[in-house]
């Protein structure tokens, strides 16, 4: 389907251009993530293959494992590798295999003939192929119903639950879906991308949010299921996929069928000191996982001009986007699941902020035609002054239909004083119901002047971006993030926290997850 | 010194009428019975002429409700004693000099938040160097050293640094208030100052969006700083309360509004 945007601002070629710069700019990086693996990735291969569970003090059996080779420094071999080995040694399932593993002296671990080695793997990777069948097949289960239940047009209105406990959680969400709600987002507890391992089991206490645990997910996306069917629309689930472990929360959410997950390239290096190579490294295996389970991927963009000035550094959002969008395709997604992130976030004491704000949001769509693109509310600028507050989410709801954004979070009013109220969720859902229902076709009515205000200010933006592209290009991503380009916020390769989760692998390295997960292209 | 008493209640539309409005929730269905419900609730609260004008399904079993009434008791703003913190501010250049010339070295600052909380943007916006709605943060002054440790800093590393680098003023930022953690946070905090022994001798200010001054003092901080607060009104209350501690200042040269 070709609509017309309500704006060109600039040639095919530049756009073009601007989308080869960022292929050039993150293939160095594909070729270290290519070298490595990490901790996070191998415990992902043992939960692929069924383990879960915890064993003493709460320990995850896969990290008990993991580390256990890595303190014997045989991982660099795989995970998968010892999980064949340990089937060799009479393992009957993926727990005995932990025990085995972790209960093995260091001589067990010595290698094998090569042609005993070759049949052991062919096997594992037989066992693989099942278990991403298994996978593909509760992926299926979620596709069917969203199928069964169809989802109302876009923008899709995205609000947040974050009590710390599931169950509570379950409660809000209900009634955020009954209020309108097409995406339910549970924010994490304060600090979890942090942990090296993701925590087991239901949970009841949390700060500022709620563990993201397997169990957790499994138990919201019933309710919603539920839910769903009463209300005969589909509604779609996100967590995050960020920190330390993101390519186990991937497999996670794909698992208990999340329909999206915050995955941003970068995000964590900028805004949780977290290590470079790390993010880089997890986000691909992350990401490979996101691809096969059709899981949307929101990007995190918007939190640039959070901390750095929205008017000032909005073309640091364009540049991320076509850096986020080039690990993105490499990863094997799809323009239909990328929620390239962007906001609403101008000072809204300048004058004519909603040209402003237009002009970065069609630039954006212009940019990323078929992407879905998730657009976020004022959050810097929000005031205590909750009736000023709500004036500025409806601005930001207008610009939202006006730019064909695929998912809208919306604003709350006390969003500067807490987390929302019951009925601030119903607030900010009928507003922005309302002016979704008043301005469809905004855009195809109204056609922006290209000699004006808001199509110069998109043309500024993306000429910013291309140099920005151009000296990311010429310095490297590395020295870019080194220099504080994006959010104002400089990190370097070897700083942050997780570098130590990061390994080379041998010249033996078996993952025969990441072998089918690639040859889906 | 005796005031006269200066009786006061909610203006709404007529001098004295005592409207107040209101907006609550209920965990049951929309009905008639809801609707008393909440009547009787506001009653209840001492309130007169109740009127629900708004009761709405915000779910399939919560009602909110917007309701107005009357308040017939008073408050004698006389006697209401309240500590403000007013400036009389100075700009960048003057506030520059002022320390130039009274202090002759540069005012250190140290700031973070502080414990579990993750969340930069109000620390970011009182020191970095862009600062917040178009007014310069402290790393830009020339006699300011600004020091932004970022976010989940534990006390005793925010305490341990001050004291390296001897620091006039530590800022501690708490954005996250679920559940009060910001309290506890900052509790824990001036334990440790005190621990460390420089609570009382530098100045420890404490910002975020549920902090003001009030609070600020009652945990044991020497000011607080409320949302919307501007990185030039930091930056005044520091340079002034350092010159008035140094004795280079006197008490009442750059404040105005407060208690007598």
């Amino acid at each position: 389907m070709v609509r017309a945007m309500p704006g060109q601002f600039v040639e095919d070629s530049q756009v073009e251009y601007a989308r080869q710069l960022a292929r050039e700019i993150t293939e160095p990086i594909f070729e270290m993530i290519r070298r490595h693996t990490t901790v996070s990735i191998e415990r992902t291969v043992l939960r692929l293959f069924g383990l879960c569970g915890a064993g003493a003090g709460g320990v995850p059996l896969a990290n008990l494992m993991v580390d256990r080779l890595k303190a014997a420094g045989v991982l660099s071999r795989g995970a998968a590798y010892w999980y064949g080995r340990a089937l060799r040694m009479g393992a009957k399932s993926p727990t005995e295999a932990v025990e085995r593993i972790t209960a093995a002296s260091d001589h067990l671990l010595a290698p094998l003939l090569a042609e005993e080695e070759a049949r052991m793997e062919e096997e594992v990777r037989s066992e693989a192929r099942s278990a991403v069948e298994e996978l593909r097949r509760r992926i299926a289960h979620r596709d069917a119903l969203r199928a069964e239940l169809p989802m109302p047009p876009p923008p899709h209105r995205y609000v947040i639950v974050a009590t710390g406990n599931i169950y509570d959680d379950v409660d809000q969400a209900r009634a955020a879906a009954q209020a309108g709600a097409d995406v339910i987002a549970v924010i994490r507890s304060t600090a979890q991308s942090l942990l090296d391992y993701v925590p087991h089991g239901a949970t009841t206490e949390g700060y500022g949010g709620t563990w993201a645990t397997q169990e957790n997910f499994r138990i919201m996306r019933e309710a919603l299921d539920e839910e769903s069917r009463r209300l005969g629309r589909y509604v779609q689930l996100t967590n995050y996929s960020s920190g330390l472990c993101m390519a186990e929360i991937a497999f996670c959410a794909a698992s208990e069928r999340l329909d999206m997950l915050l995955n941003d390239a970068m995000y964590g290096i900028l805004f949780r000191d977290i290590n470079m190579r790390r993010t880089f490294i997890d986000q691909y295996f992350s990401r490979r996982i996101c691809a096969l389970a059709g899981i949307i991927i929101n990007t995190g963009e918007d939190n640039y001009i959070t901390t750095a000035d929205a008017y000032e550094a909005a073309h640091t959002v364009v540049a991320s986007q076509f850096i986020n969008e080039a690990f993105a395709k490499r990863a094997g997604l799809e323009d239909r699941q990328l929620g390239l992130g962007h906001s609403f976030e101008i000072d809204p004491d300048r004058p004519q902020t909603l040209l402003l704000e237009l002009a970065q949001a069609m630039l954006i769509r212009r940019c990323f035609p078929d992407a879905l693109l998730k657009y976020m509310p004022p959050t810097k600028h929000k005031e205590t002054d909750i009736f000023f507050s709500h004036a500025c989410d409806v601005m930001a709801d207008l610009v939202a239909i006006w730019t064909r954004q695929g998912i809208q979070l919306l604003g709350m009013m006390t969003e500067a004083m807490h987390t929302p109220l019951l009925a601030d969720r119903y607030v900010a859902l009928k507003a922005a119901a309302y002016v979704h229902r008043a301005a469809r076709g905004i855009d195809e009515e109204l056609l922006v002047r290209e000699d004006g205000k808001i199509a110069r200010r998109a043309r500024q933006v993306f000429g910013n971006a291309l140099k920005l592209l151009e000296e990311c290009r010429r310095e490297g991503m590395v020295a870019a993030i080194g220099q504080g380009r994006f959010g104002d916020v400089r990190r370097t390769e070897t700083g942050g926290k997780g570098l130590e989760g990061v390994l080379e692998k041998g010249p033996g390295y078996f993952n025969p997850f990441l072998e089918i997960l690639e040859a889906r292209e | 010194m005796a005031q006269k008493a200066q009786p006061i209640r909610p203006y709404g539309d007529r001098r004295d009428d005592g409207v107040v409005q209101l907006s609550f929730t209920f965990p049951v269905p929309l009905s008639e019975k809801a609707k008393e419900a909440a009547a009787q609730f506001v009653k209840k609260m001492g309130l007169t002429d109740v009127k629900v004008a708004a009761a709405l399904p915000a779910a399939a079993s919560y009602t909110m409700f917007v309701v107005y009434a009357r308040a017939s008791h008073f408050i004698d703003y006389s006697e209401i004693d309240i500590p403000e913190v007013v400036l009389k501010k100075l700009g960048f250049d003057e506030l520059n000099r002022l320390i130039e010339e009274k202090l002759a070295r540069k005012v250190v600052v140290i700031g973070a938040c502080t414990g579990t909380d993750s969340h930069t943007v109000g620390i970011d916006a009182i020191l970095n160097m862009k600062g917040y709605a178009g007014d310069y943060g402290l790393e830009r002054y020339p006699w300011f050293e600004a020091h932004n440790l970022g976010s989940q800093v534990p006390n005793e590393e925010l305490v341990r640094k001050a004291l390296e680098r001897n620091a006039d003023a530590v800022l501690v930022s708490q954005v996250v208030t679920q559940r009060d953690v910001h309290l506890d946070n900052s509790r824990a905090f001036i334990e440790e100052a005190k621990r460390a022994g420089i609570h009382g001798k530098v100045l420890l200010l404490l910002g975020g969006p549920r902090v003001d001054h009030k609070l600020a003092l009652e945990l044991g901080f020497d000011a607080g700083f409320g949302p919307g607060t501007r990185p030039s009104e930091v930056a005044n209350t520091i340079a002034h309360a350092l010159l008035k501690k140094l004795g280079k200042e006197p008490a009442s040269q750059h404040y105005e509004g407060e208690p007598h």
